[in-house]
């Protein structure tokens, strides 16, 4: 079976993006649907998807970018068994832009919300099943036998007789075939790859310095490009002396570029790294911010706090709040949270290559927003989208960073590229470019109020959340604002699954003059955080066992967290009652992206430190796909969890400019902050599968500071931890 | 910070320790500097020593410290069996035998910490008194077994000790802050309180 | 601009750079050895460590110019090194990577340590790793991986 033909393939994707390009930048979006239902209407050609080769190889398109997750090899797997692929031949790659591989539920080709499985567990299903139907089609012609009377196995097709032919020696003639409307899919008792542990297929290649990333493309005549970017977000260069810059050897030209919040950045372009970073370093820019807001980081806490004590825009209201105006003072609860900005910060640098020709542009970019990041590239270039041809790179991690709905790296590297005319030019966004760069996970005050009822249950709940919209100004805010509250801010208490009768939850959305964007898990990272703390400390005020108590409030319909919470209390039971002098235990159970998550963490304290000596981790994930990458992504997501809690783990702001610069400023956990041993496990279940690449973060958080309150006798409420 | 407050005295004692350097100038070959001109160099040496460019790496604990704040060298560094750091983060894996100027890593040859026996700071990282570390430094059981001619060749000649007048820059450009005497002045400090025989406060 | 014979996996490679620049650059952009990653520029996070004369060398902070006649060995090269070999099979068969970024780093500081240390206790791997970042947080793994490749090289 061919690849389509790139001619072909663009033609479509031509016609079904016209009638969008003229109006601008309009993306439809499918947000409303249930995050783990699948589409069932759409029509994906198999060769799209896969590739057999002569050698028998079979090549299968993962349509959304590898950044740790594993999908390189889980959506594989999918589809190789539907197929009945032989495991050990099949390499996955990565798709181009184009339509065929949007997302089937957001409807443009990206990654994240932890969709990859969850949206395209169906899809690659259908793919795989519809091209094996097509090979037993093509040989049961050869062999002029009934279809029914043959069977695949391992990229072979067995006829009735005796007859066997190898899949690279029936793809030509597959490919002639009629795609099917319906191909039955295997009974799941059937399945030989999904469900059972599989290692990753790009493993190997990332062990022996040999598998590419973004940042490592070379192409002949290539340049280097860096950016200057604005000391104070959407600040303007007064003047620019780039005489010292320019005299460098291997300087190309230094130039200004339209930048992040509207501001001007000069850009730098040199034949190498080390030269466009002197030259860079010497540019003398005076800046120009009048009219901009200082941000800094005390003043907007106050400020937050200020507005957390008044009603906000209300997101969720139920019942009556009288308990909190008659409860008596020892039945009540306040208490106010602070989380600062958090940097992503992926391993790999962001980085983006573009050549422009005039008519046409080629880009390769390690991308979580494929159509968007085209659509973008496209609109700053005068072209099409179709007349950009867009690769997606292996990244180096993402967590969000890579999805940003103004695609300000990319529209950088287009002004860029479009001044190079004809020269491929690698923008790179150095280290300090980035815990610099914006686009953090807002800072946020929570404040809640809490009645506690003679059960000990919570009565009455008033909550009120402070942050700014990561939707806003996007063409996200359609979907993800309503009435004045963007959803992910306050998603993980809004929906809460804990049975709590009067409820109010509202939002206060400020501007500030800081971009901020989704960091991985979202609303999750701090709502879960307020919430499993909060509900520790009222299973301990009502002398409640905390799993206990969960399991008491939380709401029958919870059934995943629900069994999350049981499988971590039976897995933990016995280590907890063994627990050494100097530690303690603490709780968390949470829900996202439709995965329920529920952990115990064993803490001691260790030179004004907590160190977690184990965590047990319980998941219902609906079908775990691979096993294996599941364990992955708990025991690595709840290491990534910890960046909230660590010291040096803040963005702050003083005069209107980011503080810290690198690594040394912004500190991500290393291996002394990660547990000892973490145990992951799964609930068993056939349903349909949801993610796992945000639901371990929100957790670990709260789990440690639960255990922390047991040993210092202290809540801490304001992040990252100190003062312990 | 006890560095910026005692910079003060340091000056000032400096000035004291000069007057009585000059005026012993012409005795010098006859008569040994007296225990009030040895004590006088021995501050001089104190001033030095206890520098962020040298007490940061003889800390009490299983760390260096870096910077003029002597916060606690960040990466995780750790002193290691012998001071050399542990393997694959050794000292040598980012200090080279000169300064890196163009990425701001300082460098000498041998960089490594000072064994745990010449630690100038308590565990605390609180700075010992001129008298602890006199005591300290004089100390042959701790000291490597040296002598004052032994001490102040070390002074004179030690990769290490020369590094910290000439520190090199930081990865922002700026300079390293030196130690309140040049080499020179710290070398003949150190000579004037060895011919006192190394009087201790 | 000068001219530099670095030893690299054992060949001889000829460079012409400023001196300034660091090995990292070199090693990625003149010799197109990509293997060893740019991560942070400050030694921060050893995506960039290879090892020079033997010991784990942090590359995006040691000039060209001081590298001398040392004997550099890269991620490309460690797998001709049985413990190189036994620290790669070890990865793969932990399924250690996530994102894989930082694990040539990782990989070369692990080698460093079963060179040093053949049966490092957790306290050894805490400490040497100590200093390596992953920011997809796949710690747990590589001290398993570390683990299992002490065990096949005893």
């Amino acid at each position: 079976m061919a690849a389509i033909a790139n001619q072909s393939l663009t033609r479509r994707a031509f016609l079904r993006v016209s009638a969008t390009a003229a109006g601008g930048l309009l993306i439809s979006f499918y947000l409303d649907s249930p995050l783990f239902a699948q589409s069932p209407a759409k029509v994906y050609p198999p060769d799209a998807f896969v590739h057999i080769q002569p050698d028998n190889t079979v090549v299968i398109t993962v349509n959304r970018l590898e950044f740790g997750q594993g999908v390189q090899t889980s959506l594989p797997m999918v589809l190789a068994d539907e197929m009945d692929a032989d495991w050990s031949h099949v390499v996955a790659e990565l798709a181009p832009a184009a339509d065929v591989y949007r997302d089937p539920f957001y409807g443009i080709q990206m990654v994240g919300g932890s969709g990859s499985i969850a949206h395209s567990f169906q899809q690659y299903r259908e793919l795989g099943a519809k091209t094996r139907a097509m090979l037993i089609a093509a040989a049961a012609q050869k062999w002029n036998v009934k279809p029914e009377q043959c069977r695949t196995e391992l990229s072979v097709v067995h006829g009735p007789n005796g007859q066997s032919l190898k899949y690279a020696d029936l793809a030509t003639a597959a490919a002639n075939l009629p795609v099917p409307e319906t191909a039955p899919l295997k009974d799941p008792k059937a399945f030989r790859l999904i469900g059972n542990d599989t290692r990753r297929l790009d493993g190997r290649p990332k062990c022996d310095g040999s598998l590419k990333f973004g940042l490592d493309l070379d192409l002949p005549g290539m340049k280097i490009a860096l950016v200057a970017h604005p000391p104070i977000f959407g600040a303007h260069p007064k003047s620019i002396d780039d005489k010292a810059a320019r005299s460098l050897p291997g300087v190309l030209d230094v130039f200004e570029i339209s930048t992040l919040a509207k501001g001007t950045a000069v850009a730098v372009v040199a034949d190498k790294f080390w030269t466009a970073k002197q030259a860079r370093d010497r540019l003398q820019i005076d800046w120009d911010s009048t009219g901009l807001q200082p941000a800094d980081t005390p003043q907007l806490f106050d400020q937050f706090k200020q507005l957390a004590a008044t009603p906000g825009n209300v997101a969720v209201s139920r019942g009556d709040l009288n308990a909190l105006d008659t409860a008596p003072t020892d039945h009540r609860l306040i208490a106010e949270y602070e989380f600062p900005y958090l940097a992503h910060t992926p391993m790999e640098p962001l980085n983006t290559t573009i050549r422009f020709d005039g008519d046409r542009a080629e880009v390769w970019a390690p991308s979580q927003f494929q159509t968007i990041d085209q659509m973008a590239i496209a609109q700053t270039l005068g072209l099409q989208p179709a007349q950009v041809t867009f690769h997606t790179e292996m990244a180096g991690g993402g967590f969000g960073r890579r999805a940003v709905p103004d695609s300000h790296v990319q529209r950088e590297a287009a002004q860029i590229a479009k001044r190079m005319k004809g020269t491929p030019v690698k923008l790179i966004w150095t280290r300090e470019d980035d815990v610099q760069g914006g686009y953090y996970r807002p800072m946020h005050v929570h404040r809640v109020e809490i009645a506690i009822g003679p059960d000990g249950l919570p009565s009455a709940w008033r909550h009120v959340i402070v942050g700014q919209s990561i939707a806003a100004g996007t063409p996200f805010a359609a979907m993800m604002v309503k009435d004045g509250v963007d959803r992910t801010a306050v998603e993980g208490v809004a929906d809460t699954h804990y049975d709590i009768a009067n409820f109010h939850v509202s939002a206060h959305h400020p501007e500030v003059n800081v971009p901020v964007l989704w960091w991985r898990s979202v609303g999750n990272t701090h709502t879960g955080f307020v919430m499993e703390t909060l509900i520790e400390e009222l299973a301990l005020r009502a002398k409640a066992d905390p799993i206990a108590y969960r399991r008491k409030l939380l709401k029958p319909e919870a059934k995943k967290t629900l069994a999350a919470l049981n499988l971590m209390d039976q897995k933990s039971a016995a280590w907890r009652k063994q627990l050494p002098s100097g530690h303690a235990i603490g709780f968390a159970c949470h829900e996202c992206f439709g995965t329920g998550v529920a952990c115990a963490a064993e803490v001691s304290i260790e030179n004004h430190r907590p160190r977690i000596h184990r965590v047990t981790v319980a998941v219902d994930c609906g079908r775990a796909v691979n096993p294996l990458s599941v364990q992955s992504q708990f025991q690595a997501g709840t290491v990534f969890g910890l960046t909230q809690i660590v010291p040096r783990g803040a963005i702050t702001l003083k005069d209107g400019s980011v503080v810290q610069n690198n690594f040394d400023g912004f500190t991500p956990p290393y291996i002394a902050d990660a547990p000892v041993a973490i145990d992951v496990h799964i609930v068993p279940s056939d349903d349909a599968p949801t993610g796992c690449g945000e639901p371990p973060v929100p957790v670990i958080s709260p789990a440690v500071v639960n255990a922390l309150f047991r040993l210092t006798g202290k809540w801490f409420r304001s992040l990252p931890l100190s003062n312990i | 910070m006890p560095y910026r407050r005692t910079r003060r005295l340091h000056r000032t004692l400096l000035f004291i320790a000069s007057v009585t350097i000059i005026s012993h100038a012409a005795a010098q070959n006859s008569a040994p500097p007296t225990r009030g001109s040895g004590l006088a160099a021995w501050q001089q040496v104190y001033s030095v020593l206890t520098h962020p460019r040298c007490i940061n790496c003889h800390t009490a604990t299983n760390y260096p410290q870096q910077g003029d704040d002597r916060h606690r060298h960040l990466f995780n560094v750790v002193r290691g069996p012998g001071g050399k750091g542990v393997p694959a983060l050794n000292c040598a894996t980012c200090h080279q035998d000169a300064n890196a100027e163009s990425t701001g890593v300082p460098g000498a040859h041998n960089w490594h910490l000072a064994p745990l026996s010449m630690k100038w700071q308590d565990t605390n990282d609180n700075i010992l008194s001129s008298t602890q570390v006199c005591q300290s430094l004089t100390d042959r059981s701790k000291n490597d077994n040296l002598n004052g001619s032994g001490i102040l060749r070390h002074h004179q000649q030690e990769p290490l000790v020369l590094w910290a007048f000439q520190p090199g820059h930081r990865r922002d450009g700026t300079a390293r802050s030196l130690p309140p005497l040049t080499h020179d002045e710290f070398v003949a400090a150190t000579k004037t309180w060895v011919a006192a025989g190394m009087p201790c406060p | 601009m000068e001219s530099y014979t670095l030893t690299i996996n054992g060949q001889s490679k000829q460079v012409t750079v400023d001196p300034s620049t660091p090995l990292l650059w070199v090693l990625r952009e003149e010799l197109k050895m990509t293997g060893t990653k740019f991560g942070c520029g400050i030694s921060a996070c050893g995506a960039c460590t290879v090892h020079v004369a033997g010991i784990a060398t942090r590359s995006c902070v040691l000039p060209v110019s001081l590298v001398g006649d040392r004997p550099i060995v890269t991620i490309e090269g460690i797998g001709q090194d049985a413990v190189g070999r036994a620290v790669q099979d070890a990865w793969v068969s932990e399924d250690v990577v996530q994102c894989g970024y930082c694990q040539s780093g990782q990989i070369m500081a692990a080698v460093a340590l079963l060179k040093s240390i053949r049966k490092p206790t957790d306290s050894n791997i805490e400490q040497s790793m100590g200093g390596n970042l992953c920011r997809c947080g796949t710690y747990i793994r590589i001290r398993q991986a570390i683990k299992t490749a002490s065990q096949k090289l005893l």
